[in-house]
Protein backbone atom coordinates (compact mmCIF):
# COMPACT_ATOMS: atom_id res chain seq x y z
CA UNK A 1 0.00 0.00 0.00
CA UNK A 2 2.76 2.44 0.43
CA UNK A 3 2.88 2.83 -3.68
CA UNK A 4 -0.18 4.90 -2.22
CA UNK A 5 1.47 7.29 -0.82
CA UNK A 6 2.60 10.55 -2.93
CA UNK A 7 6.80 11.23 -1.61
CA UNK A 8 10.06 11.23 -3.53
CA UNK A 9 9.47 7.73 -4.43
CA UNK A 10 7.36 9.13 -7.38
CA UNK A 11 10.00 11.15 -9.07
CA UNK A 12 11.17 8.40 -11.92
CA UNK A 13 14.77 9.42 -11.40
CA UNK A 14 14.51 7.87 -7.75
CA UNK A 15 12.51 5.00 -8.90
CA UNK A 16 15.24 2.67 -9.13
CA UNK A 17 16.74 3.10 -5.67
CA UNK A 18 13.39 2.41 -3.95
CA UNK A 19 11.54 -0.19 -6.19
CA UNK A 20 8.75 -1.92 -4.26
CA UNK A 21 9.84 -5.04 -3.75
CA UNK A 22 7.47 -7.28 -5.84
CA UNK A 23 8.92 -5.46 -8.47
CA UNK A 24 12.45 -5.47 -8.19
CA UNK A 25 14.23 -5.78 -12.00
CA UNK A 26 14.30 -9.24 -12.87
CA UNK A 27 18.05 -10.58 -13.23
CA UNK A 28 18.26 -10.68 -16.91
CA UNK A 29 16.90 -7.04 -16.50
CA UNK A 30 13.75 -7.41 -18.90
CA UNK A 31 12.26 -4.44 -17.60
CA UNK A 32 13.86 -0.44 -17.87
CA UNK A 33 13.80 1.62 -15.39
CA UNK A 34 11.10 3.76 -17.09
CA UNK A 35 8.57 0.78 -17.49
CA UNK A 36 9.14 -0.03 -13.70
CA UNK A 37 8.02 3.31 -13.06
CA UNK A 38 5.50 3.53 -15.57
CA UNK A 39 4.23 -0.18 -14.38
CA UNK A 40 4.21 1.63 -11.15
CA UNK A 41 2.20 4.58 -11.70
CA UNK A 42 -0.80 2.53 -13.53
CA UNK A 43 -1.20 -0.03 -10.25
CA UNK A 44 -1.39 2.95 -8.25
CA UNK A 45 -3.81 4.52 -10.30
CA UNK A 46 -5.96 1.46 -10.50
CA UNK A 47 -5.83 1.08 -6.72
CA UNK A 48 -6.82 5.04 -5.95
CA UNK A 49 -9.67 4.66 -8.91
CA UNK A 50 -11.10 1.13 -7.54
CA UNK A 51 -10.83 2.53 -4.19
CA UNK A 52 -12.56 5.90 -4.51
CA UNK A 53 -15.11 4.08 -6.87
CA UNK A 54 -16.28 1.70 -4.13
CA UNK A 55 -16.45 4.06 -1.39
CA UNK A 56 -19.02 5.77 -3.35
CA UNK A 57 -21.28 3.44 -4.20
CA UNK A 58 -21.10 2.18 -0.89
CA UNK A 59 -21.75 5.81 -0.06
CA UNK A 60 -24.82 5.73 -1.64
CA UNK A 61 -25.84 1.98 -1.08
CA UNK A 62 -25.30 2.34 2.63
CA UNK A 63 -26.55 6.37 3.02
CA UNK A 64 -29.79 6.76 0.55
CA UNK A 65 -31.76 4.13 2.12
CA UNK A 66 -31.11 5.97 5.18
CA UNK A 67 -33.13 9.38 4.00
CA UNK A 68 -36.45 9.54 4.90
CA UNK A 69 -38.15 8.95 1.99
CA UNK A 70 -36.72 6.63 0.53
CA UNK A 71 -38.62 3.68 1.64
CA UNK A 72 -41.61 5.41 -0.78
CA UNK A 73 -39.88 6.56 -3.29
CA UNK A 74 -38.90 2.93 -3.52
CA UNK A 75 -41.89 1.69 -3.65
CA UNK A 76 -43.01 4.11 -6.31
CA UNK A 77 -40.24 4.28 -8.79
CA UNK A 78 -38.58 0.86 -8.43
CA UNK A 79 -41.64 -1.18 -8.11
CA UNK A 80 -40.91 -4.97 -9.58
CA UNK A 81 -44.52 -6.07 -9.98
CA UNK A 82 -44.93 -2.77 -12.17
CA UNK A 83 -41.69 -2.76 -13.93
CA UNK A 84 -42.58 -6.42 -14.75
CA UNK A 85 -45.56 -5.61 -16.20
CA UNK A 86 -45.20 -2.54 -18.25
CA UNK A 87 -41.73 -3.16 -19.23
CA UNK A 88 -42.87 -5.32 -22.41
CA UNK A 89 -45.69 -2.35 -23.47
CA UNK A 90 -42.76 -0.17 -22.86
CA UNK A 91 -40.65 -1.86 -25.45
CA UNK A 92 -43.57 -2.32 -27.80
CA UNK A 93 -44.08 1.43 -27.79
CA UNK A 94 -40.26 2.19 -28.46
CA UNK A 95 -40.83 0.05 -31.55
CA UNK A 96 -42.72 3.85 -32.62
CA UNK A 97 -40.07 5.87 -31.21
CA UNK A 98 -37.13 3.58 -33.39
CA UNK A 99 -39.27 4.08 -36.57
CA UNK A 100 -39.51 7.89 -36.33
CA UNK A 101 -36.06 7.98 -35.26
CA UNK A 102 -34.82 5.50 -38.04
CA UNK A 103 -37.05 7.87 -40.85
CA UNK A 104 -35.61 11.39 -39.80
CA UNK A 105 -32.35 10.71 -39.71
CA UNK A 106 -31.05 10.01 -43.20
CA UNK A 107 -33.49 13.16 -43.74
CA UNK A 108 -32.01 15.22 -41.10
CA UNK A 109 -28.10 14.54 -42.70
CA UNK A 110 -29.33 14.91 -46.50
CA UNK A 111 -30.71 18.14 -45.70
CA UNK A 112 -28.31 19.00 -42.77
CA UNK A 113 -26.08 18.84 -45.30
CA UNK A 114 -28.03 20.60 -48.15
CA UNK A 115 -27.88 23.80 -45.99
CA UNK A 116 -24.65 23.87 -45.23
CA UNK A 117 -23.52 23.31 -48.67
CA UNK A 118 -25.70 26.39 -49.19
CA UNK A 119 -24.36 29.06 -46.13
CA UNK A 120 -21.13 27.86 -48.44
CA UNK A 121 -22.26 29.11 -51.86
CA UNK A 122 -20.31 32.00 -53.50
CA UNK A 123 -22.15 32.20 -56.99
CA UNK A 124 -23.96 35.47 -56.62
CA UNK A 125 -27.14 34.30 -58.52
CA UNK A 126 -27.33 31.51 -55.88
CA UNK A 127 -27.55 34.42 -53.35
CA UNK A 128 -30.93 33.80 -51.90
CA UNK A 129 -30.13 29.97 -51.20
CA UNK A 130 -27.75 31.38 -48.67
CA UNK A 131 -29.70 33.67 -47.45
CA UNK A 132 -32.64 30.99 -47.05
CA UNK A 133 -30.03 28.88 -45.55
CA UNK A 134 -28.74 31.36 -42.96
CA UNK A 135 -32.30 32.27 -41.92
CA UNK A 136 -33.22 28.67 -41.77
CA UNK A 137 -30.61 27.65 -39.21
CA UNK A 138 -31.12 31.15 -36.73
CA UNK A 139 -34.93 30.25 -36.56
CA UNK A 140 -34.71 26.85 -36.09
CA UNK A 141 -31.86 26.42 -33.88
CA UNK A 142 -33.40 29.48 -31.82
CA UNK A 143 -37.02 27.84 -31.38
CA UNK A 144 -37.39 25.07 -28.46
CA UNK A 145 -37.48 22.07 -30.42
CA UNK A 146 -40.97 20.99 -28.03
CA UNK A 147 -42.06 24.26 -29.61
CA UNK A 148 -41.36 23.44 -33.24
CA UNK A 149 -43.10 20.16 -32.36
CA UNK A 150 -46.49 21.80 -31.30
CA UNK A 151 -46.77 24.62 -33.67
CA UNK A 152 -46.36 22.48 -36.61
CA UNK A 153 -47.89 19.08 -35.19
CA UNK A 154 -51.11 21.48 -34.36
CA UNK A 155 -50.84 24.26 -36.84
CA UNK A 156 -50.42 22.34 -40.01
CA UNK A 157 -53.12 19.39 -39.81
CA UNK A 158 -55.24 22.70 -38.79
CA UNK A 159 -54.94 23.60 -42.23
CA UNK A 160 -57.81 21.46 -43.14
CA UNK A 161 -55.90 18.38 -43.85
CA UNK A 162 -57.62 14.85 -44.46
CA UNK A 163 -56.07 11.71 -43.30
CA UNK A 164 -53.32 10.50 -43.60
CA UNK A 165 -52.31 13.63 -44.05
CA UNK A 166 -53.12 14.86 -41.28
CA UNK A 167 -51.12 12.73 -39.06
CA UNK A 168 -49.30 13.32 -36.23
CA UNK A 169 -46.62 10.79 -36.96
CA UNK A 170 -45.95 12.59 -40.17
CA UNK A 171 -45.82 15.86 -38.52
CA UNK A 172 -44.13 15.35 -35.36
CA UNK A 173 -41.50 14.04 -38.07
CA UNK A 174 -41.09 17.04 -40.44
CA UNK A 175 -40.81 19.17 -37.39
CA UNK A 176 -38.16 16.78 -35.93
CA UNK A 177 -36.35 16.89 -38.89
CA UNK A 178 -36.76 21.02 -39.80
CA UNK A 179 -35.23 21.19 -36.18
CA UNK A 180 -32.58 18.79 -35.83
CA UNK A 181 -31.33 19.26 -39.57
CA UNK A 182 -30.68 23.08 -38.13
CA UNK A 183 -28.24 21.84 -35.68
CA UNK A 184 -26.57 19.39 -38.32
CA UNK A 185 -25.96 21.66 -40.93
CA UNK A 186 -24.34 24.28 -38.88
CA UNK A 187 -21.86 20.77 -37.57
CA UNK A 188 -21.51 19.84 -41.42
CA UNK A 189 -20.62 23.93 -41.54
CA UNK A 190 -18.08 23.69 -39.15
CA UNK A 191 -16.42 20.79 -40.55
CA UNK A 192 -16.09 22.64 -43.94
CA UNK A 193 -14.54 25.65 -42.54
CA UNK A 194 -12.14 23.61 -40.80
CA UNK A 195 -10.78 21.96 -43.75
CA UNK A 196 -7.37 24.09 -44.52
CA UNK A 197 -7.43 26.84 -47.55
CA UNK A 198 -4.06 24.60 -48.86
CA UNK A 199 -6.74 21.37 -49.49
CA UNK A 200 -8.41 23.50 -51.92
CA UNK A 201 -5.33 25.03 -53.17
CA UNK A 202 -4.48 21.58 -54.03
CA UNK A 203 -7.21 20.32 -55.28
CA UNK A 204 -8.38 23.25 -57.71
CA UNK A 205 -4.17 23.29 -58.68
CA UNK A 206 -5.04 20.30 -60.67
CA UNK A 207 -7.74 21.43 -62.11
CA UNK A 208 -10.88 20.13 -59.88
CA UNK A 209 -13.98 22.76 -60.21
CA UNK A 210 -15.24 23.83 -56.92
CA UNK A 211 -17.97 21.23 -57.12
CA UNK A 212 -15.95 18.42 -57.75
CA UNK A 213 -13.77 20.17 -54.38
CA UNK A 214 -16.27 20.28 -52.27
CA UNK A 215 -17.37 16.62 -53.44
CA UNK A 216 -14.03 14.86 -53.51
CA UNK A 217 -11.81 17.02 -51.01
CA UNK A 218 -13.50 18.96 -48.61
CA UNK A 219 -16.18 17.10 -47.63
CA UNK A 220 -14.67 13.76 -47.01
CA UNK A 221 -12.79 15.41 -44.48
CA UNK A 222 -15.42 17.47 -43.26
CA UNK A 223 -17.73 15.19 -42.57
CA UNK A 224 -15.16 12.72 -41.00
CA UNK A 225 -14.07 15.28 -38.43
CA UNK A 226 -17.86 16.49 -37.41
CA UNK A 227 -18.96 12.39 -36.39
CA UNK A 228 -18.31 13.19 -33.01
CA UNK A 229 -20.47 15.92 -32.41
CA UNK A 230 -23.10 14.55 -35.25
CA UNK A 231 -23.26 11.59 -32.88
CA UNK A 232 -24.25 13.59 -30.52
CA UNK A 233 -26.72 15.32 -32.02
CA UNK A 234 -28.24 12.17 -33.12
CA UNK A 235 -28.31 10.73 -29.69
CA UNK A 236 -30.12 13.91 -28.59
CA UNK A 237 -32.48 13.16 -31.63
CA UNK A 238 -33.08 9.75 -30.25
CA UNK A 239 -34.56 11.16 -26.93
CA UNK A 240 -36.31 14.03 -28.65
CA UNK A 241 -38.36 11.97 -30.62
CA UNK A 242 -40.24 11.05 -27.21
CA UNK A 243 -41.21 14.81 -27.44
CA UNK A 244 -43.47 14.20 -30.34
CA UNK A 245 -45.64 12.18 -27.88
CA UNK A 246 -47.23 15.77 -27.28
CA UNK A 247 -48.66 16.01 -30.60
CA UNK A 248 -50.67 12.72 -30.35
CA UNK A 249 -48.50 9.28 -31.21
CA UNK A 250 -48.40 6.72 -28.13
CA UNK A 251 -44.48 6.26 -27.93
CA UNK A 252 -42.72 5.20 -25.03
CA UNK A 253 -43.00 8.15 -23.37
CA UNK A 254 -46.72 8.68 -23.94
CA UNK A 255 -47.02 4.45 -23.31
CA UNK A 256 -45.28 5.59 -19.85
CA UNK A 257 -47.65 7.81 -18.77
CA UNK A 258 -49.98 6.31 -19.42
CA UNK A 259 -48.98 3.05 -17.74
CA UNK A 260 -48.18 5.41 -14.94
CA UNK A 261 -51.50 6.62 -14.27
CA UNK A 262 -53.25 3.26 -14.51
CA UNK A 263 -50.74 1.90 -11.50
CA UNK A 264 -50.59 4.87 -9.64
CA UNK A 265 -46.52 4.80 -9.69
CA UNK A 266 -43.50 6.01 -11.05
CA UNK A 267 -41.33 2.62 -12.30
CA UNK A 268 -42.99 2.94 -16.08
CA UNK A 269 -40.78 5.87 -16.07
CA UNK A 270 -37.65 4.35 -14.82
CA UNK A 271 -38.20 1.55 -17.27
CA UNK A 272 -38.14 4.16 -20.04
CA UNK A 273 -35.31 5.64 -18.91
CA UNK A 274 -33.42 1.75 -19.27
CA UNK A 275 -34.50 1.34 -22.52
CA UNK A 276 -32.83 4.19 -23.60
CA UNK A 277 -29.96 4.41 -21.66
CA UNK A 278 -29.91 0.53 -23.40
CA UNK A 279 -29.51 1.76 -26.86
CA UNK A 280 -27.82 5.52 -26.89
CA UNK A 281 -24.43 4.09 -24.05
CA UNK A 282 -23.12 1.53 -27.37
CA UNK A 283 -24.25 4.16 -29.59
CA UNK A 284 -21.92 6.24 -28.54
CA UNK A 285 -19.08 3.45 -27.69
CA UNK A 286 -19.97 2.81 -31.03
CA UNK A 287 -19.00 5.79 -32.60
CA UNK A 288 -15.84 6.33 -30.13
CA UNK A 289 -14.73 3.11 -31.70
CA UNK A 290 -15.26 4.42 -35.11
CA UNK A 291 -13.53 7.26 -34.60
CA UNK A 292 -10.52 5.79 -33.71
CA UNK A 293 -10.17 2.93 -36.13
CA UNK A 294 -10.16 5.88 -38.89
CA UNK A 295 -7.46 7.31 -36.74
CA UNK A 296 -5.35 4.25 -36.91
CA UNK A 297 -6.08 3.82 -40.42
CA UNK A 298 -4.89 7.17 -41.71
CA UNK A 299 -2.42 8.61 -39.15
CA UNK A 300 0.74 7.94 -38.54
CA UNK A 301 1.63 7.51 -35.16
CA UNK A 302 0.92 3.87 -35.23
CA UNK A 303 2.74 1.27 -36.43
CA UNK A 304 1.30 -0.94 -39.02
CA UNK B 1 4.30 25.63 -74.83
CA UNK B 2 5.53 28.97 -74.23
CA UNK B 3 4.17 30.88 -70.80
CA UNK B 4 4.75 35.04 -71.09
CA UNK B 5 4.38 37.48 -68.11
CA UNK B 6 3.71 40.53 -69.12
CA UNK B 7 3.42 43.48 -66.46
CA UNK B 8 2.30 41.64 -63.88
CA UNK B 9 0.89 42.57 -60.83
CA UNK B 10 -0.36 42.02 -57.78
CA UNK B 11 -1.88 44.08 -54.42
CA UNK B 12 -2.95 42.69 -51.63
CA UNK B 13 -4.70 45.79 -49.77
CA UNK B 14 -2.19 48.71 -50.00
CA UNK B 15 0.23 46.21 -49.99
CA UNK B 16 2.25 45.71 -53.54
CA UNK B 17 3.21 41.96 -53.79
CA UNK B 18 3.87 42.16 -57.44
CA UNK B 19 5.19 45.41 -59.21
CA UNK B 20 5.10 44.23 -62.41
CA UNK B 21 6.91 41.10 -63.76
CA UNK B 22 7.67 40.19 -67.53
CA UNK B 23 9.07 36.76 -68.33
CA UNK B 24 9.26 34.71 -71.34
CA UNK B 25 9.29 31.05 -70.31
CA UNK B 26 10.53 28.68 -73.53
CA UNK B 27 9.67 25.21 -73.93
CA UNK B 28 11.78 22.63 -71.94
CA UNK B 29 13.28 26.04 -70.35
CA UNK B 30 13.92 25.94 -66.38
CA UNK B 31 13.91 28.99 -64.38
CA UNK B 32 14.37 29.82 -60.60
CA UNK B 33 13.03 32.46 -58.92
CA UNK B 34 15.15 33.44 -56.01
CA UNK B 35 15.28 36.25 -53.03
CA UNK B 36 14.44 36.98 -49.89
CA UNK B 37 10.96 36.10 -48.15
CA UNK B 38 8.82 38.09 -48.99
CA UNK B 39 9.87 39.14 -52.69
CA UNK B 40 6.87 37.48 -53.87
CA UNK B 41 8.38 34.58 -55.34
CA UNK B 42 5.08 32.13 -54.31
CA UNK B 43 2.59 34.82 -55.18
CA UNK B 44 3.92 35.43 -58.62
CA UNK B 45 4.06 30.85 -58.71
CA UNK B 46 -0.06 31.40 -57.55
CA UNK B 47 -1.03 34.16 -59.83
CA UNK B 48 0.34 32.05 -63.02
CA UNK B 49 -1.21 28.97 -61.52
CA UNK B 50 -4.90 31.49 -60.91
CA UNK B 51 -4.90 30.49 -57.64
CA UNK B 52 -4.74 34.36 -57.13
CA UNK B 53 -6.15 36.91 -59.38
CA UNK B 54 -3.60 39.45 -61.11
CA UNK B 55 -4.16 43.11 -60.74
CA UNK B 56 -2.77 44.41 -63.74
CA UNK B 57 -0.46 42.59 -66.66
CA UNK B 58 -1.16 39.88 -68.34
CA UNK B 59 -0.22 35.75 -68.32
CA UNK B 60 -0.45 34.51 -71.66
CA UNK B 61 -0.08 30.44 -72.50
CA UNK B 62 0.40 29.55 -76.33
CA UNK B 63 -0.36 33.05 -76.93
CA UNK B 64 -3.82 33.00 -75.23
CA UNK B 65 -4.70 35.44 -72.46
CA UNK B 66 -5.22 33.40 -69.26
CA UNK B 67 -5.71 36.22 -66.87
CA UNK B 68 -8.68 37.35 -67.99
CA UNK B 69 -11.07 38.08 -65.29
CA UNK B 70 -13.79 35.35 -65.50
CA UNK B 71 -11.86 33.31 -67.71
CA UNK B 72 -12.85 29.43 -66.11
CA UNK B 73 -9.60 28.22 -64.61
CA UNK B 74 -10.15 24.73 -63.93
CA UNK B 75 -9.04 23.84 -67.60
CA UNK B 76 -6.39 26.01 -67.46
CA UNK B 77 -5.30 25.10 -63.62
CA UNK B 78 -4.92 21.23 -65.61
CA UNK B 79 -2.32 22.58 -67.57
CA UNK B 80 0.00 23.83 -65.30
CA UNK B 81 0.96 21.79 -62.29
CA UNK B 82 1.40 23.18 -59.30
CA UNK B 83 3.87 21.69 -56.00
CA UNK B 84 3.10 23.03 -52.79
CA UNK B 85 5.49 23.82 -49.71
CA UNK B 86 3.32 22.24 -47.33
CA UNK B 87 2.47 19.26 -49.55
CA UNK B 88 -1.60 20.08 -49.64
CA UNK B 89 -1.84 16.03 -50.03
CA UNK B 90 -5.67 14.97 -49.01
CA UNK B 91 -5.57 13.44 -46.47
CA UNK B 92 -8.48 11.07 -46.17
CA UNK B 93 -6.90 9.23 -49.42
CA UNK B 94 -4.15 6.97 -50.05
CA UNK B 95 -1.48 7.39 -51.99
CA UNK B 96 -2.54 5.92 -55.20
CA UNK B 97 -6.22 7.60 -54.68
CA UNK B 98 -4.00 11.20 -54.22
CA UNK B 99 -2.64 10.48 -57.61
CA UNK B 100 -5.68 9.02 -59.58
CA UNK B 101 -7.96 12.05 -58.25
CA UNK B 102 -6.91 14.60 -61.21
CA UNK B 103 -7.42 12.22 -63.51
CA UNK B 104 -10.13 10.79 -62.43
CA UNK B 105 -12.46 13.85 -62.25
CA UNK B 106 -10.50 16.19 -64.74
CA UNK B 107 -9.33 13.71 -67.57
CA UNK B 108 -12.29 11.88 -66.84
CA UNK B 109 -10.50 8.59 -66.94
CA UNK B 110 -12.54 5.37 -65.26
CA UNK B 111 -11.17 4.22 -62.03
CA UNK B 112 -9.19 1.22 -62.51
CA UNK B 113 -7.22 2.83 -65.48
CA UNK B 114 -6.54 5.89 -63.13
CA UNK B 115 -5.26 3.70 -60.10
CA UNK B 116 -3.38 1.57 -62.43
CA UNK B 117 -1.60 4.35 -63.93
CA UNK B 118 -1.16 6.20 -60.75
CA UNK B 119 0.82 3.01 -59.17
CA UNK B 120 3.23 3.12 -61.89
CA UNK B 121 3.70 7.11 -61.99
CA UNK B 122 4.10 6.33 -58.03
CA UNK B 123 6.47 3.58 -58.42
CA UNK B 124 8.67 5.33 -60.74
CA UNK B 125 9.01 8.23 -58.07
CA UNK B 126 10.71 5.18 -56.01
CA UNK B 127 7.09 5.03 -53.55
CA UNK B 128 5.71 1.66 -55.12
CA UNK B 129 6.07 -0.37 -51.90
CA UNK B 130 4.31 3.15 -50.28
CA UNK B 131 1.35 3.24 -53.10
CA UNK B 132 -1.33 2.27 -50.73
CA UNK B 133 -0.12 4.27 -47.59
CA UNK B 134 -1.91 7.58 -46.23
CA UNK B 135 0.02 10.86 -46.35
CA UNK B 136 0.35 11.10 -42.68
CA UNK B 137 2.50 7.86 -42.65
CA UNK B 138 4.56 9.12 -44.82
CA UNK B 139 7.65 11.20 -44.28
CA UNK B 140 7.99 14.66 -45.39
CA UNK B 141 10.26 14.00 -48.20
CA UNK B 142 8.17 10.59 -49.31
CA UNK B 143 5.17 13.20 -49.17
CA UNK B 144 6.23 15.80 -51.72
CA UNK B 145 7.33 13.14 -53.90
CA UNK B 146 3.70 11.76 -54.11
CA UNK B 147 2.78 15.70 -54.15
CA UNK B 148 5.08 16.09 -57.27
CA UNK B 149 3.28 12.61 -59.07
CA UNK B 150 -0.21 14.20 -58.40
CA UNK B 151 0.34 17.20 -60.04
CA UNK B 152 2.24 14.84 -63.26
CA UNK B 153 -1.00 12.87 -63.06
CA UNK B 154 -3.12 15.44 -64.77
CA UNK B 155 -0.11 15.83 -67.66
CA UNK B 156 0.73 19.40 -67.05
CA UNK B 157 2.60 21.00 -70.12
CA UNK B 158 4.26 23.27 -67.00
CA UNK B 159 5.40 22.77 -63.39
CA UNK B 160 5.28 25.38 -60.89
CA UNK B 161 7.43 24.46 -57.45
CA UNK B 162 6.57 26.85 -54.59
CA UNK B 163 9.88 25.63 -52.25
CA UNK B 164 9.66 22.29 -52.53
CA UNK B 165 12.15 21.43 -49.87
CA UNK B 166 11.54 24.35 -47.19
CA UNK B 167 9.51 22.37 -45.23
CA UNK B 168 12.04 19.19 -45.29
CA UNK B 169 14.82 18.03 -43.55
CA UNK B 170 17.82 18.48 -44.72
CA UNK B 171 18.54 14.41 -45.48
CA UNK B 172 15.61 14.25 -46.86
CA UNK B 173 15.70 17.47 -49.43
CA UNK B 174 17.75 15.35 -52.22
CA UNK B 175 14.69 12.67 -52.91
CA UNK B 176 13.24 15.41 -53.74
CA UNK B 177 15.53 17.58 -56.13
CA UNK B 178 16.70 14.34 -57.65
CA UNK B 179 12.76 14.07 -58.97
CA UNK B 180 12.98 17.67 -60.13
CA UNK B 181 16.14 16.52 -62.10
CA UNK B 182 14.43 13.84 -63.50
CA UNK B 183 11.56 15.71 -64.56
CA UNK B 184 14.48 18.24 -66.49
CA UNK B 185 16.11 15.47 -68.19
CA UNK B 186 12.43 14.79 -69.67
CA UNK B 187 12.34 17.82 -70.58
CA UNK B 188 9.38 19.06 -68.03
CA UNK B 189 9.16 22.90 -68.61
CA UNK B 190 9.83 24.71 -64.79
CA UNK B 191 9.25 27.33 -62.60
CA UNK B 192 10.74 26.81 -59.38
CA UNK B 193 10.93 29.17 -56.05
CA UNK B 194 13.46 27.85 -53.96
CA UNK B 195 16.12 28.40 -51.41
CA UNK B 196 17.91 25.86 -52.44
CA UNK B 197 20.72 27.91 -54.28
CA UNK B 198 23.21 25.18 -54.97
CA UNK B 199 19.95 23.52 -56.98
CA UNK B 200 19.50 26.52 -58.28
CA UNK B 201 22.26 26.91 -59.81
CA UNK B 202 23.10 22.80 -61.21
CA UNK B 203 19.20 22.53 -62.68
CA UNK B 204 17.68 26.32 -63.84
CA UNK B 205 19.11 27.34 -67.33
CA UNK B 206 17.96 31.03 -66.15
CA UNK B 207 17.79 32.55 -62.94
CA UNK B 208 15.47 35.45 -61.62
CA UNK B 209 16.26 37.31 -58.47
CA UNK B 210 13.06 38.97 -57.42
CA UNK B 211 13.41 41.94 -54.93
CA UNK B 212 10.40 44.00 -53.82
CA UNK B 213 7.88 42.13 -56.30
CA UNK B 214 10.01 43.04 -59.71
CA UNK B 215 12.85 40.87 -61.47
CA UNK B 216 16.12 42.98 -60.19
CA UNK B 217 18.41 40.91 -62.53
CA UNK B 218 18.09 37.50 -64.14
CA UNK B 219 20.74 35.84 -65.98
CA UNK B 220 22.24 32.30 -66.41
CA UNK B 221 22.79 30.75 -63.33
CA UNK B 222 26.80 30.94 -63.30
CA UNK B 223 26.53 34.42 -64.66
CA UNK B 224 24.19 35.37 -61.74
CA UNK B 225 25.28 33.60 -59.46
CA UNK B 226 29.50 34.30 -59.52
CA UNK B 227 29.32 37.81 -61.11
CA UNK B 228 25.86 39.72 -59.81
CA UNK B 229 25.62 43.09 -61.59
CA UNK B 230 22.95 44.78 -59.08
CA UNK B 231 24.12 45.55 -55.47
CA UNK B 232 21.05 43.83 -54.12
CA UNK B 233 21.81 41.07 -55.51
CA UNK B 234 25.24 41.06 -54.25
CA UNK B 235 23.57 41.17 -50.74
CA UNK B 236 21.36 38.45 -50.93
CA UNK B 237 24.08 36.08 -52.51
CA UNK B 238 26.59 37.48 -49.57
CA UNK B 239 23.93 36.54 -46.93
CA UNK B 240 23.50 33.22 -48.47
CA UNK B 241 26.98 32.66 -48.56
CA UNK B 242 27.15 33.60 -44.87
CA UNK B 243 24.66 31.21 -44.31
CA UNK B 244 26.33 28.54 -45.60
CA UNK B 245 24.28 27.55 -48.40
CA UNK B 246 25.70 27.96 -51.51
Amino acid sequence: MNDLVPGASDHPGTSASTPPSNERMSPDGELTRRQLFERRQRRRSIAIAATSTIVVIAALVILVPKTPGWYKVRRSFFDGDVFGETFPLLLEAFVKNLQIFAWCTPVILVWGMFIAICRNVRTPALFPLRLFAAAYTDIFRGVPVILTILLIGFGVPGLGLTRPYNSPYLWGSVALILAYSAYVAEVFRAGIESVHESQRAGARSLGLSSTQTMRHVILPQAVRRVIPPLMNDLVSLQKDVALVSLIGPIEILRRAGIEKSKFANFTPYVGAAIIFLVLTIPETRFVDWLVARERRRTSGTTVR
Amino acid sequence: MKLVLEGVQKRFGDRTVLAGVSLEVAEREVIAFVGSSGSGKSTLLRCVNLLEPIDDGRILLDGDDISVPGLAPDPIRRRIGMVFQSFNLFPHLSVVDNVALGPRKVLKVDKRTARERARELVARLGLADRADAFPDQLSGGQQQRVAIARSLAVEPEVMLLDEITSALDPELVGEVLDVVRELKSNGMTMILATHEMAFAREIADRVCFLHEGRILEQGAPEQLFTSPREPRTQQFLQRVIDSGRL
